[in-house]
């Protein structure tokens, strides 16, 4: 349990739009669908808060970036169905490459620092 | 806005409808992994956290237009309230009695002392006064006030006037009108226009012109209907007719020196009055007057001068000495009051500033229990901006509350308390609420809402969350508790500096009481008495016998013991010279070398009535009368500045009667004990020399005087008001055209006298009593709550062995010292504040020990009765039950 809760994982600041707009790129998705596509694409480590979910879906349509239509379900439940808008497309190009660059820039000042250690 | 307000509610159902669908397709989920279903839902539900903070945090992402956020966070802020409703009840009253005596008091300082007068070009008003070697601001005679008019070069326009009563006939059943006799430019240099007619014209006003008045709105529709072809009809008046050509305003309500808007106005040159056209006398008047445009109040003291000074040169029997005084009509009108009112202001704003710590005090307790609240939504990334918004909003929508029923209160007491006490305040009638009061309880509002809220919520908005969460909003921190000792000691000096102030103003208010003004005011009645109009024409010996009648029909009045007429000073109420010098002394060559001395003209009994102390010789008799020789008695100061160790009784004095008149003579066969004329605090810097005459033997041309208005003063026994009407009837009796008006116990006139003092002690003492009891309150919140948050430890101490004793002690002497620090702190603060009230005190000096030591010690027992409370409950704690609920 403990160990469980210390693999979690807290998400930076700007990467939950990332990752929404990541899971919808296969097609429309509601909330809920979202947040459980992240949780197991994760591998149970990236819990989306639903206080922090919502939020963000919401701020994510007013800048336009997804829109949204009622559904309904595979088991046949009205439910909210985001989908990505072209803007968003956009925009999710310009968050992943950002992500990358960080990522590389974090990995290159790792492995320098590893490199040094080391020498 | 409404299509927008629309969109908004059907966001708000689509959000719902979201949410749910959420928890639906979670449940379903569960079930699908095998949950049973009744355990499904709950836990779904669980899952999702707080549903209703996650709506507020999602309805914020909407970005609505600032406008909709601060409805949204008053709509958010009253749900919140009204979740604790004992604790906004408490708050919001607490505020609107802050608020509210602030907003009363200021609406007395804004219709005093900030409002212009209502009339034109108001910084331009003056008075004018005649100065004389005995009085800066004595009164001007008609003579003096003609060449003023016509010699000086400052003023736009001047004018004189002095209140007079007439005896109405033939408009119904005779009665008394008060009126004022003005000279003609009145009303021109007030700016003040007829309702209906005109005023009058230039030159109407001299001696012998038509008769012709002025009506005020009031009495044109008492006695006309308010009917247009007023104009040009006749009222007899003393029995005399005159001729009505025009109505002043109603709104018109000026009130100053002696002058006061009435029903009446009549050119002064009606006055049969023989001493009008005497240079020497001032017959009361006091003078009114507009600077001319660009002219300074110097300018205009400088040319009245020269003006005075030619008058002496030409007129020195008369004029010699005499100057002009000049006073900024609103300095006369509320120069004294402002310090009285500045002083309460201050009170009102400590008592402001205590409600505000009470208010912050309960906000800072709530906001513990919030604590976990406010650190979620922070978890959840509620910016620090956004919490704090909403925790002012909450506080602003508290304080504009409390505001509106302040303003309220305000209104109401305002009202109440300038009809109990009418005469505490000049400008009284022009005080109300206006758009100024509304902008300062609207800014005292919000400035008290973020001042109380903004403390907790700075606090409140940089939580320490893991702690916060960890602790489950449960434990105090250190610097909780500094805050609220913080709190505690700051409302304990307030209140004993308000405390110190009120217990100055009730020891000032008991001195004046023991004053001994020198005569006993309980059971003397005094009224006023007009004799039949017709009798003004009557020989001086008709008139004489006709007061003779009159004081026999009085004494025989069931409940009256002794009467006496009175006429020329009478104590407290109005005030008469008379110019003298001693047998022996040469007979001064001009009057401004003659001695000055307060007259009164009474009758034998007036001794009794007034219990004025014999203290030499004997006072007068019915035996001395017109055919008798002429006597007079003197007091107690008058003999000692003129007669020394010597005995008076037995010399004689001589009276001024005016140029061309040969002297009075009288023979002082008593001396009586000293009255206090003026008031019961400045006697002794104004003249208080006193010289009684008998009624009968004034001379023929002033007993001629009587019959238009004379005072009457009575002891009675048991209650004025039913001994006053059998005097009225007893008087109707006697000459259906005979009138009684305006009666008034002694009592009453010291009451008035001390009306300014009883105004601020009774305010200051209500403030003084509210600042105690909302100190005592929080004192008791404080503590309460300190003994809450420790209930766990005191459980455990307890459990330890502590005893009851000691836990009371504990928790005492941990409200005690904050009691005692903020007592040491406002001892300090008083000492340095009350100074500035010091020309406000008698009798008592600023730093006076025995207030600041009773009061100190009625607020420390106070604190520790406040701290006693929460502390027994302490004792009580069941150390099981403490720590199980922990």
């Amino acid at each position: 349990m403990k160990k469980r809760y210390q693999s979690r994982i807290e998400l930076l600041q700007g990467t939950l739009d990332l990752l929404i707009l990541q899971s919808l790129i296969w097609g429309p998705q509601h909330g809920y669908a979202i947040s459980r596509n992240i949780r197991s694409q994760s591998g149970q480590i990236l819990h989306v808060d639903t206080g922090s979910l919502y939020p963000a879906l919401h701020r994510l349509e007013k800048q336009k970036w997804i829109a949204s239509d009622w559904k309904i379900s595979e088991n046949n439940q009205r439910a909210k169905y985001y989908r990505l808008t072209s803007a968003g497309r956009k925009q999710l190009a310009t968050e992943r490459s950002r992500w990358d660059q960080i990522c590389a820039a974090v990995a290159g000042v790792l492995a320098a620092s590893k490199r040094r250690t080391a020498s | 806005m409404n299509l927008r307000f629309w969109r908004n509610r059907d966001r708000g159902s689509d959000l719902e409808e979201e949410i749910s669908s959420h928890l639906q397709l979670a449940a379903h989920d569960r079930i699908e992994r095998g949950e049973p279903a009744s355990e499904a839902a709950s836990n779904s539900r669980r899952e999702f956290g707080n549903i209703g903070l996650i709506r507020e945090l999602t309805r914020e992402m909407w970005g609505w237009a600032s406008l909709e956020r601060i409805a949204q966070d008053v709509r958010f802020g009253a749900r919140m309230l009204a979740k604790s409703p004992g604790f906004a009840v408490v708050a919001i009253l607490t505020l609107a009695l802050g608020i509210g005596a602030n907003t009363a008091l200021f609406s007395l300082v804004n219709g005093v002392l900030l409002n212009p007068l209502p009339y034109p070009q108001p910084d331009r008003l003056v008075t004018l006064h005649e100065s004389k070697p005995n009085f800066e601001s004595g009164s001007i005679s008609f003579p003096n006030f003609l060449d003023w008019q016509r010699e000086n070069h400052s003023f736009q326009q001047m004018a004189i006037s002095r209140p007079n009563g007439f005896t109405l006939t033939g408009q119904g059943e005779s009665e008394q009108i008060n009126a004022e006799f003005i000279s003609a430019d009145c009303f021109s240099v007030l700016g003040v226009q007829p309702t209906l007619g005109r005023m009058f014209l230039p030159g109407e006003d001299r001696i012998g012109a038509a008769p012709i008045v002025l009506i005020s709105a009031g009495l044109w529709k008492r006695k006309f209907a308010s009917a247009p072809d007023v104009l040009g009809k006749s009222i007899a008046l003393n029995g005399k007719s005159f001729t009505i050509v025009g109505v002043v305003p109603a709104n018109f309500n000026l009130s100053i020196m002696n002058f006061s808007a009435t029903e009446l106005y009549a050119p002064i040159g009606q006055w049969e009055n023989p001493f009008l056209s005497s240079r020497f006398a001032g017959l009361g008047f006091h003078g009114l007057a507009r600077l001319k445009p660009g002219v300074t109040l110097e300018q205009a003291r400088a040319d009245m001068a020269t003006v005075t000074q030619a008058l002496a040169e030409t007129y020195p029997d008369a004029d010699k000495g005499i100057g002009a005084t000049i006073i900024p009509m609103r300095q006369l009108m509320v120069g004294s009051t402002q310090l009285i009112l500045l002083v309460l202001f201050g009170a009102v704003g400590c008592v402001l500033l205590i409600a505000c710590v009470n208010v912050a005090n309960l906000l800072t307790a709530r906001s513990t229990g919030r604590a976990r609240e406010f650190a979620i939504r922070t978890a959840l990334g509620a910016g620090r901006a956004r919490l704090l918004r909403q925790y002012v909003t909450e506080s602003l929508l508290l304080a504009l509350t409390g505001g509106a029923l302040g303003l309220l209160l305000a209104y109401w007491g305002t009202n109440a308390a300038l009809t109990a006490m009418p005469s505490a305040l000049p400008r009284a009638n022009e005080v109300g609420v206006d758009a100024h009061v509304l902008l300062f309880t609207l800014a005292i509002s919000v400035g008290a809402g973020i001042l109380f809220g903004l403390a907790p919520a700075l606090k409140m908005s940089k939580p320490n969350l893991q702690k916060t969460l960890n602790e489950g909003g449960r434990a105090v921190t250190a610097s909780r508790q500094r805050a609220h000792a913080i709190f505690v000691v700051v409302e304990v000096a307030l209140a004993l500096v308000l405390l110190v102030s009120a217990g100055l103003a009730t020891r000032t208010l008991a001195a004046l009481w023991r004053v001994d003004p020198g005569f006993r005011s309980s059971n003397i009645l005094t009224f006023g008495l007009n004799l039949s109009p017709s009798m003004s024409l009557s020989q001086p010996d008709q008139i004489r016998a006709t007061l003779r009648e009159l004081d026999a029909t009085l004494a025989s009045v069931p409940g009256v013991q002794s009467t006496t007429l009175s006429w020329g000073a009478f104590p407290m109420s109005g005030d008469d010279e008379i110019l003298f010098w001693r047998e022996g002394d040469p007979q001064p060559a001009n009057k401004n070398d003659m001695n000055w001395a307060l007259k009164y003209i009474v009758e034998p009994q007036y001794l009794d009535v007034m219990k004025i102390p014999l203290k030499r010789g004997r006072f007068f008799t019915n035996a001395d009368d017109e055919h008798s020789a002429p006597v007079a008695v003197i007091d107690q100061e008058f003999a000692r500045r003129y007669f020394g160790a010597g005995n008076p009784v037995g010399k004689r004095l001589y009276f001024d009667r005016g140029i061309g008149n040969a002297p009075n003579t009288a023979e002082i066969i008593g001396v009586v004990g000293h009255v206090k004329q003026w008031d019961l605090i400045n006697d002794s810097t104004q003249l208080h020399d006193q010289i009684y005459l008998p009624f009968m033997q004034m001379p023929d041309d002033q007993i001629a005087q009587v019959p238009s208005g004379t005072s009457v003063a009575v002891r009675y026994e048991g209650a004025s008001a039913p001994v006053f009407d059998a005097i009225r009837n007893a008087m109707r009796q006697m000459n259906s055209e005979q009138v009684v008006y305006q009666a008034q116990t002694m009592d009453e006139i010291l009451a008035i006298s001390l009306a300014s003092q009883r105004f601020s002690m009774f305010l200051l003492a209500g403030f003084a009593a509210l600042a105690l009891l909302l100190a005592a309150l929080g004192i008791y919140g404080v503590v309460s709550y300190l003994v809450a948050q420790r209930t766990n430890e005191i459980g455990i101490r307890m459990a330890l062995g502590a005893q009851r004793s000691h836990v009371l002690k504990m928790v005492i002497s941990q409200g005690a010292q904050m009691a005692l620090v903020g007592v040491a702190l406002g001892l300090a603060a008083a000492l340095g504040l009350t100074r500035l009230m010091s020309k406000m005190l008698f009798g008592v000096k600023p730093s006076d020990p025995l207030t600041f030591l009773a009061v100190a010690a009625l607020l420390i027992a106070v604190a520790l009765l406040a701290c006693y409370i929460p502390a027994r409950r302490a004792t009580r704690v069941d150390p099981v039950v403490a720590l199980r609920y922990q």
